[in-house]
């Protein structure tokens, strides 16, 4: 049976797809069978961040509606083996998902796959809710930042009432903590929540902190999954919080401000990547 | 020692990170709470116009139920306009 992990927020434009993208990247990196499924129907984007956006022919919605097979929707990722991609529509709306729809998809993936990382839409309405109604486990993307820390207690709270194994009264689904866009200067300034203040109100487990780096930017411009930019600071961080989801023991890095680089440093050693 | 306090001061006022962190606890404590039961207030403000209109007439739509969420304690105020002497009384 596969794990279904749900990457959700609340809040939009924090780092949901750029963390999809990048987890399901890890996942299969270390030869486990991952696919990650865009829930964003309307607002198609996963793909772009994947690079597959020329690749896509049918997607999550003509599977719902059996107008395409699964097999013919999964896009098969040509950089590294046993990662698949289900898009979003672009042109369909959320109503388009039921949830008999959506748990079909996930039994027929479950049988071959390890992984299904499911890359929620923005908000607390439709989409969002299939999109973690099926999780095991829930990585909520988080900034250092007053209303996207709301809006994540707003969603644990959803995940602790509306999901399946709510509803079911199972085993919770297990909750993890991804700090994005953490800025250490600013941190150290005093400007920008730490770490210790949103662990404290959130009150989740951490699973990784990952410090605001252009090579995000550059990692989407491109299409590559910014797990794949191993130089990166966001890059390796990323990959410290799927070896720790494996559950490997990592410690935690790129919390404190970088050593002040000495003259030539500064002339020679670039921007932080 | 006051060009010092100058520099001092400039650091705590850019220090609005702890601001942040005593906003969102007081919030997040009151909505976590909120979140297993139904919002009180309209019902709350239905009922009090109700009552106090069975010995004064008033106008239901000078009623006003503010509310102020604390750390420690909320403070519910409650202002009902009472029509003046030469109001029209019913």
């Amino acid at each position: 049976m596969a794990q279904v992990i749900v990457v959700t927020s609340g809040k939009g434009g924090v780092g949901k797809t750029t963390s999809s993208a990048a987890i399901a990247t890890g996942l299969a990196q270390r030869g486990k069978k991952t696919v990650v499924i865009d829930f964003d129907v309307g607002l198609r984007n996963l793909d772009l961040i994947m690079g597959v956006e020329r690749r896509v022919v049918f997607d999550i919605v003509n599977v719902v509606q059996g107008e395409a097979k699964l097999s013919q929707a999964l896009i098969k990722d040509k950089r590294v083996p046993g990662l698949s991609i289900l898009p979003a529509s672009q042109t369909r709306d959320k109503d388009a998902l039921t949830k008999e729809g959506v748990q079909a998809i996930i039994e027929e993936l479950s049988q071959e796959f390890d992984y299904i990382v499911c890359d929620s839409p923005a908000g607390i309405e439709k989409g969002a809710l299939m999109s973690l109604y099926f999780a095991d486990q829930a990585i909520v993307v988080t900034n250092p930042e007053v209303s996207s820390v709301r809006d994540s207690d707003r969603i644990l709270g959803v995940l602790q009432s509306k999901s399946k194994r709510a509803e079911e009264k199972k085993e919770p689904v297990k909750q993890h903590l991804l700090l994005t866009r953490y800025d250490a200067a600013r941190v150290e300034r005093g400007e920008m929540l730490k770490l210790e203040d949103v662990l404290e109100i959130l009150a989740i487990p951490l699973l990784g902190v990952i410090p605001e780096s252009e090579s995000v930017l550059k990692a989407s411009n491109a299409g590559n999954p910014v797990i794949m930019d191993t130089e990166s600071q966001a890059g390796q961080a990323y990959s410290d919080a799927v070896s720790r989801f494996l559950g490997e023991e990592r410690p935690h890095r790129f919390l404190d401000v970088e050593k002040k680089k000495g003259l030539l440093g500064r002339l020679f050693g670039g921007r932080a990547a | 020692m006051s060009w010092l306090n100058f520099f001092r001061k400039e650091r705590e006022t850019n220090g609005t990170a702890a601001t942040a962190k005593d906003r969102l606890q007081v919030i997040i404590s009151h909505e976590r709470v909120s979140r297993t039961k139904d919002d009180f207030l309209p019902k709350l403000q239905q009922e009090l116009v109700q009552v106090v209109a069975r010995y004064v007439s008033i106008d239901p739509g000078k009623v006003q139920v503010n509310l102020e969420r604390g750390g420690d304690f909320s403070t519910l105020a409650i202002d009902i306009e009472l029509p003046g002497p030469a109001g029209k009384a019913a």
